[in-house]
């Protein structure tokens, strides 16, 4: 309601993000790291990624997301590494296992659900009979006529 | 005195919408006129008293009474005029007052101009419209007095949050707040058809006025609400996908499916009964819109529990309402019968698309805001869903969506032909165009690029052409002379659509060029990103009337030639105790250069980020496109003249379309 204000009382303590002493020499690795970092969150800001968070936990999670990358670990294995760690709630992009089938599937399912509605609505119409006027319009009706003089 | 007179006026405010509530109601049911006529009266009295309540209010903010509490805990004497005023609604309780003044005013103001409505339907409109009040003046006055005194007043407050004292954000509430609460006009009309059993071409009439206005605040608060965190954040992001800016996205994808079904009932008398339930929906999203923000409920389950006497009243007043309305709609939905019959392909069908492509739009944003609540209490997993799930799921809406706006709009009513969509071939010609030429000149990038150009393009030509073809055949001269005369409503059209087509292009472009440097700097050292290069000269402490700031002097040069100078700040408010960024920002039509000083370096020197922002601009540039649509729209001669004055049933005869 207040748009942004309540979220980033919690989470704007500004500035910072990736400090200059983190970033990797390697630009390939350091690209991939910033990719990775967008998609976990921060766990103690409020709807941050710890690309964009200066928390200190964020900053742990850099450090620890470039470390992985420069022993060998492939994409996949940095995010499972950082999810044996801290739970599913780190991924801001949710899984598609279990329930959270039906985060992904419900939007398809009301689209089909709507067209196919939609469908039946627009082949299947009736036009209806006019219902005519009722009592209150006659007499405007008429009180309009009767203006008009003879 | 003028406080405690300040309370007093909304107590009596609160009394008044209770009589407004219940006389009309019963007057309306009974046909008496006697009682239905005090609706008119009632509303403006509420309105005036609402309007003293927060005018004392703001009396307290500024002359810095601290011997109220809301003032001693969101202002101090330090603090510059402006930000005291608009301190008033930048708290819980103030900001609800200001909802009930905006919710009064709507509603005085559809007493002073309703009075073509029916008298039955104006008794209902202004009783439903005073029922919401009183849910919350009852809020106000149990759970969220802003009119509490202290008893032993401090010697200054405690200043408002620095995040507020900035004039984007300042703005930004009463903005959506004219959307949200405009939005209870579209749902006492709603519901007070729903009561009478009848919807005509009339009532869509009278609806889409207050649909459009209230979309177009919400337009409004919204981009004040992107801008703002674009340039006070400090990476230049536009938009998180965050719960409470998804409260207010839900609704003004609603209002924008309600304003163009609530067209189809005035033009055709057809949708009827979906055009009602939108209405009730775009107010209901409003109410879960205001439960998310002021519960905390999605900020975490257990957030909830530390303020569970508010959020447990929002959730009363939404489900009295929302659940109400839609309890009546089951019961009185299939009455409402359409007149107007249209084909497969025509201008109708064509909205049952853009409707269908909104409402689930905003399901998906629904959905994936609540899904962390319905995991964790459903299936016991904690889980986030962030951006990369919005962004996935909602841009295909959005170019789905975008494909269709010019398509759609060249389709005639009733019935149409595929020959309607001539005129857009050279359209989808120029944007394939666009698309192949834009893929061709940035390499290796996301398609995100090209698409959000071709989109553009395809928008705003689209809208072009749409004028175009409805000056009709003839010389090009008389033509461009009937496009100075078309219908307002017409030139809304087009604007609003070519707006929707420059913030998409901008998102795309933004999203897709972006370039970053960071580097950590000394006093003359310089950094280089794509073709700009920026110079560390100072850092210096400068004082502010209540922060004290870090300011970095950079110098800039673009391709070489110097464009100026930057200089972002970092401030701290000692009073509050928190800090914030301030963005040193050149703006530009093609693009922003964008710098943020950081913290100092532990081997010396200040960490410095410059962004190279493309674009950036039209995304707000678009959106003030589509307000400006929704307000040239709104000047439309036809809302102006009386819209039952003229004939009864407005719509078009009903011809059946076999």
């Amino acid at each position: 309601m207040r748009g942004l204000v309540l979220a980033l009382l919690l989470a704007a303590v500004p500035a910072a993000a990736v400090e200059p002493d983190e970033v990797l020499d390697d630009p390939v690795l350091e690209e991939r790291a910033r990719d990775l970092s967008k998609g976990l969150r921060c766990l103690v800001c409020r709807n941050e990624s710890i690309d964009e968070s200066s928390a200190g936990i964020a900053r742990d999670l850099r450090l620890l997301v470039r470390e992985r990358l420069v022993a060998g670990d492939t994409d996949a294995e940095v995010i499972d590494f950082v999810v044996d760690r801290y739970g599913e709630y780190v991924l801001l992009n949710p899984t598609t296992d279990g329930a959270n089938l039906i985060l992904w599937i419900a939007p398809l399912a009301l689209l089909a659900l709507g067209m196919g509605v939609a469908g039946v609505h627009i082949t299947r119409q009736r036009p209806v009979p006019d219902a005519g006027l009722d009592a209150v319009e006659e007499a405007r009706l008429r009180e309009l006529t009767e203006d008009r003089g003879p | 005195m003028i406080v405690e007179l300040g309370h007093f006026a909304l107590i009596l405010a609160f009394a008044v919408a209770v009589a407004q509530t219940i006389v009309p109601m019963v007057g309306a049911h009974n046909r008496w006129s006697g009682w239905m006529a005090v609706a008119e009266p009632a509303a403006i009295v509420q309105a005036v008293l609402v309007a003293f309540s927060f005018a004392a209010l703001t009396y307290a903010f500024v002359t810095s009474d601290f011997s109220l509490r809301l003032v001693v805990l969101n202002s101090h004497t330090d603090k510059p005029m402006l930000y005291k005023v608009t301190g008033v609604w930048g708290n819980h309780e103030g900001s609800l007052l200001l909802w009930v003044l905006i919710l009064a005013v709507f509603g005085a103001a559809a007493a002073v101009w309703g009075g073509n409505l029916r008298d039955t339907l104006r008794a209902r409109v202004l009783g439903v419209q005073a029922a919401v009040g009183v849910a919350f003046y009852a809020f106000i006055l149990f759970t969220s007095n802003p009119f509490i005194r202290l008893e032993v007043p401090p010697f200054n407050g405690e200043d408002l949050n620095p995040l507020l004292q900035d004039p984007g954000l300042a703005f930004h509430p009463p903005f959506l707040y004219l959307g949200y609460v405009g939005l209870s006009m579209a749902f006492s009309f709603a519901v007070a058809a729903l009561i009478e059993g009848r919807v005509d071409a009339a009532w869509g009439r009278w609806v889409r006025p207050w649909t459009l206005a209230a979309w177009l605040f919400l337009t409004i608060g919204i981009a004040l609400g992107s801008w703002w965190a674009y340039y006070e954040l400090g990476w230049g992001g536009f938009w998180f996908w965050d719960p409470v800016e998804n409260a207010s996205f839900m609704p003004w994808l609603i209002a924008a499916a309600l304003l163009h079904s609530a067209i189809v009932v005035e033009k055709r008398e057809a949708l009827k009964a979906w055009t009602i339930l939108l209405a009730i929906l775009a107010f209901g999203f409003s109410l879960v819109g205001t439960f998310i923000v002021r519960s905390g409920v999605i900020t975490s389950v257990h957030a909830f529990a530390n303020d569970p006497e508010r959020g447990v009243w929002i959730l009363v007043i939404l489900g009295v309402f929302t659940g109400g309305a839609l309890l009546l709609y089951a019961v009185r939905a299939p009455v409402m019968q359409a007149k107007g019959v249209f084909g497969v392909v025509s201008r109708e069908s064509a909205l049952v698309a853009n409707n269908l492509l909104l409402a689930v739009s905003c399901f998906v944003v629904f959905v994936g805001t609540i899904w962390p609540l319905v995991a964790e209490m459903a299936f016991d997993r904690t889980l986030s869903v962030g951006p990369p799930f919005f962004d996935a799921a909602f841009t295909p809406f959005v170019i789905a969506t975008a494909i269709l706006v010019p398509m759609g709009s060249l389709m005639p009513w009733k019935r149409g032909r595929a020959k309607a969509l001539k005129p857009v071939i050279p359209v989808l010609i120029l944007s394939l165009a666009v698309l192949a030429l834009v893929w061709a000149m940035q390499t290796g990038r996301s398609a995100g690029g090209p698409l959000g150009a071709a989109l553009g393009v395809w928008l705003v030509v689209g809208a072009a052409v749409d004028l175009l073809t409805r000056t009709g055949r003839g010389a090009w001269s008389n033509r461009l002379s009937r496009l100075t005369r078309l219908p307002r409503a017409d030139w809304g059209k087009a604007v609003a659509h070519a707006g929707l087509g420059v913030t998409i292009f901008g998102v795309a472009a933004l999203t897709a060029w972006e370039q970053e440097r960071l580097e950590a700097l000394d006093i003359g050292d310089s950094l280089t990103v794509g073709n700009v290069t920026v110079t560390l000269d100072a850092v210096d402490r400068v004082e502010g009337p209540n922060y004290v700031a870090t300011v970095a002097t950079l110098s800039t040069w673009e391709d070489g030639e110097p464009i100026g100078v930057l200089r972002p700040e970092k401030r701290i408010y000692p009073v509050a105790r928190m800090p914030t960024t301030e963005a040193g920002i050149d703006n530009g039509i093609t693009r922003d250069v964008y710098a943020v000083i950081g913290d100092p370096q532990v081997g010396g020197g200040w960490a410095i980020r410059v962004y190279i922002k493309p674009f950036a601009n039209w995304i707000w540039g678009g959106a003030i496109l589509m307000a400006l649509g929704g307000l040239v729209s709104l000047t439309d001669r036809r809302w102006r003249i009386a819209a039952g004055a003229r004939k009864a049933p407005a719509g078009p005869a009903p011809v059946p379309a076999e």
